[in-house]
Parts: structure tokens; sequence; C-alpha cells
């Protein structure tokens, strides 16, 4: 087969990239036309990001050519990369709220007559890039703060594109849009394509990359698995080729039917502004994983339960009894932990001490009567339980590994001997073997009787530790798994490819 | 429609000005029946006055603030270009302009100080400036005793005390100074930046602007609005004062008409029409009092209310808004 | 993306740990070194004692603004408190012994009651502290001026003023102990043990992340407020100490509020929040005060008093680590 288009835009051959000693990218090949979509699919983790990190600029290749418009190029940051024509539309937007639609999109290239902010040429610019998109609607000198997400969206295309981007980047361009925003942005995507814009698309979302795209490319591992025309290939095919591991790591043992106890957890309807008709049970012994894309509720729910952003609407039961847990406190003290996915924001206060940071909780919602002798006793018991390795109780958390850092974080939780523990991506950046003993430690305490819902990107831990799986999406829980289901099946579901059998 | 389009200021009447007229209105009625006049020929006068020499400093003060950054040593400033520019004239006019030139460059300098200091050296805002602000003091306190120099005849007789009708030329330079940096952020590739470092100075290093630059030039142009400031109290006091800065307030007080006018405290929100409205806010409600002649520090007492109530409202607006 | 911090090797050097206590005492070292060289008889139990006693109410205006740096926040409004206090307790004791512990209370109370408006519209109402107790400080010394028409009334009872002039004659070894020194004893105490309580440990936390903080079970508002109360307490006790000492003015507690901010940074708290130690604070306000005696002894005018206490305060701050500006 022939390829229609001879001179790719931008053609990368052999990509390679470590991060400490990790290989994120290994050789990976990848060729843009112009007035192409091609889109780049890929678990968390296969290397997607890192790779458009490269594209625009912001990290240097340890491997590789990169081939920009037929001339090899070597960009130093990403200002090089824009002027190239490169343009990246990242997940967070770089827009000023209180700034104007054209100010925003002129931002550190405004035009200038007689030393002045030409304000009319600026407009016309911007009404001529909107224009081009059909965006034309849009008013050029409205406060981008006023704007919807998807409208902010088209301003931050606009910024790109009046640098005359030639290649856009969109990372996962819909997690933030309403389902009838994602129509505008289809349009807009065809709009871009028939000027000639290539454009590189990631996304989760197989429905829409079947929708957009061209072409499909596959990460998986760092790796690339495929290339394919879209035409060509089918859902079933796109998840075989992203999924299907060696399950390479050793987990423990599940709950036997002995293990599991009454029910903790109830939800009935619960809603909010994330989250819609979620019921879940969870019992005492389990470990009921949580599988789903990013944004697609997972963290939602955890912080429902934990009262740190409840539940609007819906009925909570603990043991049995109705509760209303409408803040962390009431939360801790109805006994139940968080351990939150973003250790370093949420997690740890980087410059306090191990011990400090591990009677966190303690400190704030328990009063210490039993004294601060036995506490400090008991803390360093679980420290020692949990197998944290420091220079000291006192040397400060920042400068521990991720997986010590987590492991404080458990004990923190630990010393209010919660009955529900509620973990977000527990295992996320942290190495291999502080992983198995965070597995480890999961499981005893679902053993010793707590009730335990983890939530997990990784397929293969989610399989791995899981007595059963609830899978997300949009806001919803999209369906639930018996232990030994395949990736596949959580993939599936995740991204819609089949609904659930209700 | 596209000139309906095409509005300079896309920000509705600053909250400010619906206070000041409202302060003016009920201030005209009590003063009225307490048997007075708010708005005759002296008080209109001296309450321009005031605002002449406050605004000056409050103007620049803007500039910082929109930056995320802010000034503590204005008030120090103020004096020390009151010193420079009477003991340089000496009660003749013939270093009239060398004088003005002189104050204005110490101030720029003492500006570029503070900015290199927050943006080469990374030290916090408030400690810089608190810090150079000390250094000036001790200079202040050291030096001087009492009031030195003379201003010129010139220089007091017009920027000290000549009127147009009821408005003092003083007013008038506060009008231009605020013109030229309203300008200055609307329409200067300058503004653009600095408004974009104070409201995300991550955003704005990603789209190409050079943020120390900016936030260096915001501090010097501050520096020398306090510089200007401090020329027209000379003009007004006929010598030079080593205290009338930090006796005035005017590092707080400019702070606080900044944000009573709707700028935000971290930046990259306001500007400096509001400032204005703050400052004539501020001086009006002087005015009232001193002519109900209720005791001079009951304003005081309100000022305070109005700074705290001004920026609560402003961040429920802010909150509203985000959670909207 | 990783940026490779370099320092230049200063600051290296003299970066034990960061919010550590080991840069302020080598500094207080190399003073009390230089006073010695100077002014040995310094060293003798008379004038350290007394100057111990005429340091206390900036050592205690550290404490109390430690608490509220280290939650993340500033307070502006102390040295209106004290000047506030220092006139309500003359015109309310107006010369009568009796009245003298009614006031005490009176005061303590006042302090409290102006930290927690503090506290509470910060955290409530969701303005900077800059601007509340700027507001705040306005509005005490309007107040204050207009209360008593522009000029101090009344007048201290002796037994209000000895807590601050009066002191132990005849104690063994030291000789002469000011009241002072034992309030400040008491209280340097009594903030140490709360900086080492659960809230004090915890409000370290709420001033690093109180994002982290909010997820464990903090309630970060109360807290806040509550750093003010403690600053606002810090600030009646020394009034009662700078009121005994000096009498009434206006003039009572002109400035304390930025010298004990400045010894608060001196002390290696962060501004911002979340890093350094009570003790520190109050090393920090000692130093201080030891260095304006020394300027003292080397025949260095007290007008130049605030250039020092600028140089200082900028050396400190550039020398640890620079942080990014956030306010």
């Amino acid at each position: 087969m022939s390829d229609p288009r001879p001179v790719p835009l931008l053609a990368l051959r052999g990509i390679g990239k470590s991060f400490l000693g990790v290989r994120v990218l290994d050789g990976v090949d990848l060729d843009v036309a112009p007035g192409e979509v091609h889109a780049v699919v890929g678990e968390n983790g296969a290397g997607k990001s890192t790779l458009m990190k490269i594209i625009s600029g912001v990290y240097v290749p340890d491997g590789g050519t990169i081939d920009f418009a037929g001339e090899p190029r070597a960009f130093r940051g990403p200002r090089d990369a824009q002027r190239a024509g490169i343009g990246m539309i990242h997940q967070e937007f770089t827009l000023l709220p209180e700034r104007t639609v054209a100010e925003n999109v002129h931002l550190g290239h405004e035009p200038v007559r007689r030393g002045l902010v030409d304000r009319r040429q600026m407009l016309h610019r911007t009404r001529q890039v909107l224009a081009s998109i059909g965006e034309s609607a849009l008013p050029a000198d409205a406060r981008v703060g006023r704007l919807g997400v998807a409208q902010q969206q088209v301003v931050e295309i606009a910024k790109a594109l009046a640098l005359d981007a030639r290649l856009l980047i969109m990372d996962e361009p819909t997690a933030a849009l309403a389902d009838h925003e994602v129509e505008l942005l289809y349009g807009l995507v065809r709009r871009l394509q028939q000027q000639g814009i290539g454009l590189l698309y990631v996304s989760h979302r197989l429905t829409e990359v079947f929708d957009l795209s061209d072409r499909i490319t596959v990460l998986k591992d760092g790796r690339r698995m495929t290339t394919v025309h879209t035409a060509d290939t089918t859902a079933d095919d796109l998840v075989r080729h992203m999924v299907g591991r060696e399950l390479s790591s050793y987990y423990p043992d599940r709950a036997g039917p002995e293990d599991l106890g009454p029910v903790r957890l109830t939800v009935r309807g619960g809603g909010n502004r994330k989250l819609r008709d979620v019921d879940l049970e969870l019992r005492a012994g389990e470990v009921l994983g949580v599988g789903g894309l990013q944004g697609s509720g997972r963290s939602a729910l955890a912080r429902a339960v934990f009262g740190a952003a409840p539940f609007t609407t819906g009925e909570v039961t603990l043991d049995g009894v109705p509760v209303r847990l409408r803040s962390p406190r009431a939360a801790m003290r109805a006994g139940v932990a968080y351990v939150t996915e973003d250790r370093k924001g949420e997690g740890i206060v980087a410059r306090q001490s191990v011990l400090d940071n591990a009677l966190l909780a303690s400190r704030a919602a328990v009063a210490a009567r039993s004294g601060r002798v036995a506490r400090t006793a008991r803390i360093r018991e679980l420290l020692a339980a949990v197998r944290v390795r420091s220079a000291g109780d006192d040397q400060e958390i920042r400068f521990l590994s991720g997986g010590n850092q987590q492991k404080v974080v458990l004990a923190r939780w630990l010393m209010l001997n919660p009955r529900i523990l509620l973990f977000d991506e527990p295992t996320r950046g942290i190495d291999v073997g502080a992983k198995s003993a965070i597995h480890d430690l999961v499981r005893r305490l679902a053993r010793d009787g707590a009730a335990v819902l983890m939530i997990s990107s990784e397929l293969p831990e989610l399989l791995g530790m899981s007595d059963r799986i609830l899978v997300m999406r949009d806001g919803r829980i999209a369906g639930e798994l018996p232990a030994g289901a395949t990736e596949k099946d959580v993939v599936a579901l995740a991204v819609g490819s089949v609904e659930a059998v209700a | 429609m596209s000139a309906l389009a095409f509005r300079p200021t896309r920000w509705a009447v600053p909250g400010v000005f619906v206070a000041l007229a409202l302060t003016l209105a009920i201030g005209w009625l009590v003063v009225l029946i307490d048997g007075g006049q708010l708005f005759n020929q002296s008080t209109t006068v001296s309450l321009l006055h005031v605002a002449a020499g406050l605004g000056l400093v409050a103007v620049g003060q803007t500039l910082v603030i929109l930056g995320g950054s802010l000034d503590l040593s204005v008030a120090y400033v103020v004096s020390l270009s009151t010193l420079l520019a009477a003991e340089t004239m000496n009660g003749s006019d013939a270093a009239l302009l060398p004088a003005i030139g002189l104050a204005l460059t110490v101030s720029a300098a003492v500006g570029l100080f503070n900015g290199l200091l927050v943006t080469r050296l990374r030290i916090n805002a408030f400690i810089a400036t608190l810090g150079v602000g000390l250094l000036l003091k001790g200079y202040l306190d050291n030096g001087y005793d009492g009031p030195a120099g003379a201003t010129s005849p010139t220089l007091v007789q017009t920027l000290g005390y000549q009127r147009i009708g009821p408005v003092p030329l003083s007013f008038l330079l506060l009008v231009a100074v605020a013109g030229v940096v309203w300008l200055a952020l609307a329409r200067t590739r300058f503004g653009h930046h600095l408004v974009a470092v104070g409201g995300d100075p991550e955003v704005a290093r990603l789209s190409g602007v050079r943020n120390d630059r900016v936030l260096v030039t915001a501090h010097v142009l501050c520096s020398l609005c306090a510089g200007l400031a401090g020329i027209y109290l000379a003009s007004r006091l006929g010598s030079g004062a080593p205290r009338v800065g930090s006796e005035g307030l005017y590092d707080l007080e400019s702070i606080a008409a900044v944000v009573i006018g709707g700028t935000a405290l971290a930046g990259g929100r306001g500007g400096v029409l509001g400032t204005v409205g703050g400052v004539l806010l501020l001086a009006s409600i002087d005015a009232i009092f001193n002519q109900l002649e209720v005791d001079a520090f009951f304003k005081q007492v309100i000022r305070g209310v109005i700074i705290i109530a001004a920026v609560a409202v402003y961040a429920r607006r802010a909150l509203r808004k985000g959670a909207a | 993306m990783q940026t490779v911090q370099r320092s230049p090797l200063l600051p290296r050097l003299l970066r034990v740990r960061p919010g550590g206590l080991a840069p302020i005492i080598a500094l207080l070292a190399v003073l009390l070194i230089l006073v010695a060289v100077r002014q040995s008889d310094f060293f003798a139990p008379p004038s350290l004692m007394s100057f111990l006693g005429r340091s206390a109410p900036i050592i205690l205006l550290a404490a109390g603004q430690y608490f509220v740096i280290v939650s993340g926040e500033f307070d502006l409004s102390v040295g209106a408190l004290v000047t506030a206090q220092v006139v309500v307790a003359a015109r309310l004791i107006d010369s009568e012994p009796a009245r003298t512990w009614p006031v005490v209370v009176l005061l303590l109370g006042f302090g409290a009651l102006v930290g927690l408006v503090n506290g509470v519209i910060t955290t409530r109402l969701r303005v900077p502290s800059f601007i509340t107790t700027l507001g705040m400080l306005l509005i005490l010394l309007g107040a204050v001026y207009l209360w008593s028409d522009g000029a101090p009334k009344g007048g201290l009872s002796d037994e209000f003023r000895r807590f601050g002039r009066w002191a132990f004659e005849d104690v063994p070894v030291l000789g002469r102990v000011p009241y002072a020194l034992i309030v400040l004893l008491a209280f340097a105490a009594l903030a140490v043990l709360v900086a080492r309580s659960d809230f004090g440990r915890t409000l370290i936390a709420v001033g690093d992340n109180p994002r982290t903080a909010e997820l464990s079970g903090v309630r970060v508002w109360r807290h806040r407020s509550i750093a003010f109360v403690l600053s606002g307490v810090a600030a009646a006790v020394a009034a009662i100490l700078i009121g005994g000492y000096s009498g009434v003015s206006f003039q009572a507690g002109a400035g304390l509020e930025f010298g004990a901010i400045t010894a608060v940074v001196l002390g290696g708290v962060a501004l911002g929040g979340g890093r350094g130690s009570v003790v520190g604070a109050m090393l920090g306000a000692l130093t201080l005060e030891l260095l304006f005696a020394l300027m003292n002894f080397y025949g260095v005018s007290g007008a130049l008093r605030s250039t020092v206490q600028g140089a200082i305060i900028l050396l400190a701050v550039a020398v640890s680590a620079p942080r990014s500006s956030s306010r």
C-alpha cells in the first residue's frame, strides 16, 4: 500500500528517553502528515505524555531523531518548538482568566504600532484566527474567565495558531469537556485538518479516536506496538494491543469466603458535581478495586466518601447506620481513612519530620488524653511495622523516597484504627520493591478486618489486588467485574467499547 | 457593532466609584443638615490636595501590586525625595530642574534595588521592601532632626499652590500620571506583560514574557511615582521633611487605596482607575469629617473598617465567581 | 522538568539545616563576642539582667508573631495593639491601685478579642491577613486617639507599672532580677509548650500544606484564628511590660510589628509559613536587641538603628534558602 502523503510534517525515528535509569520510551517511530489526525493511545504510563513533551520541546530525547517539515530539529525548549511551528494544547490551560481572548492569544507577542500595543490589530488578528477555525461567534474581547471550558479550549488553540503552528498536539482535549462540548471540538478538529494542520491527538477515549483520527499509534510500556489506519481496525484490536502483559510481579492471596465480614459501607444513588447514581457496597475484609480512566470520577468517589467533596444526593450507611459525612473530620471520626493520589500536594507536609507527618491526623482529630509518650511509642511501632526506612524520625519527609513517604502516610491513618480505608493510586511513583510491600500491607489490613477501596490506573495491580472491581466512566459506575477478570474486560468497560451488562 | 466591541476597558465601573458617589452624597447631606457646605471652594481644594499626594504614591503602588509584588519602602522614598529636592534647590529657582532630576534619579535607583532584590535574590517582596524602607529610615533619622532645605519659590507657587478654578495643579499632575500609567497598562507590551506576570507567572513565562525584567520595571516606576509625590510635598511644605512619608502612612495607605480600588493584592487583576477612585474615597472621608469637625481620629477608624470591608466584598465576589 | 538548584558557596556553608537554630545561634554568639570585646561588664549580672528585662516585650511579640507567620499569615496590628493597650490601661486605671488587676485581665481579654477578630476576618471572609491586620492597625490607632481626644489621659498605678520596672532585689548571684524577666520566662515557657503541643505542630503543617492538613482532619481556619489570638495575647502582655517600663504614650508600640516580623524572619522562620521554631523567633528578637545594644557600645547613633535592622533583615533573608516570592 503506497502512502498518499509522501512528505510527512513530523517524522520521529527511534526516540528513546529514560528517567533515573528507567526506560520510559524505547525506539519510538511516528509520522504525522499535513492535514492528518494521528491518534496516540495507550494505558496510563505507556509513555504518551513523555513522547508529546519531547515533540513540544519540554524534554530532550536520549536518542533518535526529530524531523519537522523536512528538516532535522533539536529543540532546546518549548519556545524553540513553538517558533518552529509546533503548538501544544495542555490539559490545564495556560490562559489568564482576567484577560480578554485577544490579550491571551497575543500574550508575549503583542502587535505594536508607534510604541503602543495595537489593540485593533490584536482584535482583528484574533478574529481572523477564530474565523479560520469557524469560531467567529467567540467574542475576541470577552474575558476568558467568563467563557466555558470548551470555549477556553478554542482560545488555547487560537493561541497556538496565532504563532502559525503547523502541528498541534492535543493532550486529552476532552478531559475537561461536557458531552455537548465534545461535538464542538470535533468540528474544530475537522476544520484544522482542512487547513492542512497536522494533529497529534492523545486520548483515552476510543470513541473519539475512532470518530476523528486517520491513523492510530498504540504505545505500551514505552514502545510502539503498532500504527494502523483507523478504517482498517476495530476497538477490540486496539484494546488487545494496549493490554496483554505478563503478570510479572507477585500479589498477595485474595480474600477467601471466610475472610469476608459484614457490609461496612453502602452508597445508594450517590451524586455530586462529578458523580451520578453511584451505588456501591463495601465489606469488611475485602479489597474493592476501582478502575477507570483519568477523570472518570474515581478520585471523586473516594473524596465523596471521605467528606472532602461530599455527596450532595443519595444515602450513605456505615455498618448499617445512615450517616452524613460532610467533612474529612466527620469521616475520620466514623473510621474512614483516605490515602490521596497527589502525595506531594495532599499527602505529606514536605518540610515536617517523619514523626510529625505520621502524627498529623491523630493530633488533629483525637485528643491525646492517653498520653503523648504512649502515642509516640505507638507511632514508632507502626512506622516500624510498615517498614519505613529513614535516617530517623526527625528527618524531613521530603528527603524520603516515594515509597517510604507513602508508608508514613499509611502509618498516619493506622494510628486511628480505621475500619474503612480508601487508597487512591497507592503505588504511583513508587519503586518495585516498595510497591509489593504496600500491596502486602493493603492485603494484611483487609485480612485484619478493614474494608478497603483501592483506586488504581495500573491494570496488573488492579487485577492482582482486587477481590471485586468497579469500573467507572463519566462519573458513573460503568460495571462490576469479579476477581479473575482480564485487562481487556476492564479497558473495554472504561473506554466504553462495550456496554456493561446490567 | 464593532465600535461597541472595541472598549478600551472591559471593566465595569469599579465598585469603588459607586461607593465614592454614595459617600459624597451622604456626606453632602449630613454636612448640609449640620449647617455647612461640603463642596465649597476651600474643602474641594484641600480634598484634591490630599488626593494628589496619596494618589501619586498609590498609582505607582498599583503597578507593583498588579505584578504580584508590593512596595513598603514608598513612605521613605517620599521623605527622601522631599529632602533631595528641597536641599538641592536651596531656596532658589536656579537649581529647580537639577533638583527634580536628582530626586527622581535617586528614587528610581531605590526602585531598581527593590526590583533586583525581589527578582534576582528572590526575596519575598514584603521583606525586601520593608528592609529597604528601614535602610532609608535609618539614613533619614540619622541625618535629619527636622525640616531641611528650601523649595524653590517658583515650584511652591506653581505645583504647590496654583489652581485652575478649584482644581490644584498638583491634582492635574496626578491625573496626568494616572493617565500615563493607564495607557502603559492598557496599551504597551510592558502593561500586558505585567498583568500576566501578576496573574500567573508560569503562564507568562511559557508565553515568552521576561518576568524579571517586567517586575523590575514596575518597581522602578513605583519608586518614581513616590519620588514625584515627594517633590509635590516639598512644594507644599516649602522645605524637605524627613518624616512626612512615614507620618502620613503613605506606605500602608497607598496599599489600602489600591485594594479599595479593586486591585487584587495577589496581583493580576485591577487597574489604575480603581486606585484613583480609592484615593478619592479616602480623601472625601477626610474632607467630610473635617467639615463636620468630627474628631479627626474617627476617620482613621472608618478607614480601617472600609479597607477590610472593601476587600471582604471583593473576596466574596471572587469566591462566587469561582463557584459559578 | 528538573531544574538544577545552584546555590552560591556562602549560603551553602551557612545553611546547616533550613529552619534550624544553628544560624541564629551562630549570629548571637558572634554578637556576644563583639560585645565582650568592647564592653565586658555587660555580662555582669546587673546589666545583663536589665538588658534581658528590657528585651522582654519584643521577645514576647516575636513569639506571638511566630504562631501567625508559621501558619502562613501576617499580623501587622500588634504595634497598634500595644499602643492601644497602654493608653486604655492608663485611662481605666486612672492611678487607682485597686483597679490594677481587673484592668490586667481586661487587657488580656482585649488582646485575645482583637486577635480573634483578625483571625476570623482573615479565614472566614478570606481577606488577606496583610489587609485585615492593616485595617485593624488603623482602627486601633484611630479609636484610641479618638477615645482620649488626642492626648493620653489618666495614669498607670504603681502596681501596674511594677511589672515593667520593678525587680526582685538581692537575689543570690544574679543580684537584681526584673519582674519583666520572670514574666518573659513564664510566657516563653508557655510559648514553647504551645509550639510543641499538638496544636503547635499541626499549625506548622497548616502553614506548609493546608490541603494535606485539611485532609488529615485539621480545621485550618480554626488553627489560624487561634494563632492570631495568641499574637493578640502576646501583644497584651508586651503592652503591660512596656507601659510599666516607659510609661504612657501614643508612641508606645510604634514600629513594633515590623520589629517582631524582622525578629521572626531572623530566627529562621519562613515567611509564608511551614517552617521555623518559636525558640528561633525569640532568639531572633534577642539578637536584634543585642545588635542595638552593641551599636550603643560602639557609639553608633541610635538613629541608625533602622538602617542596621534593614540591612540585617535583607542579609538574613538573602543568605537563607532562596524561595520564590509568594504572599
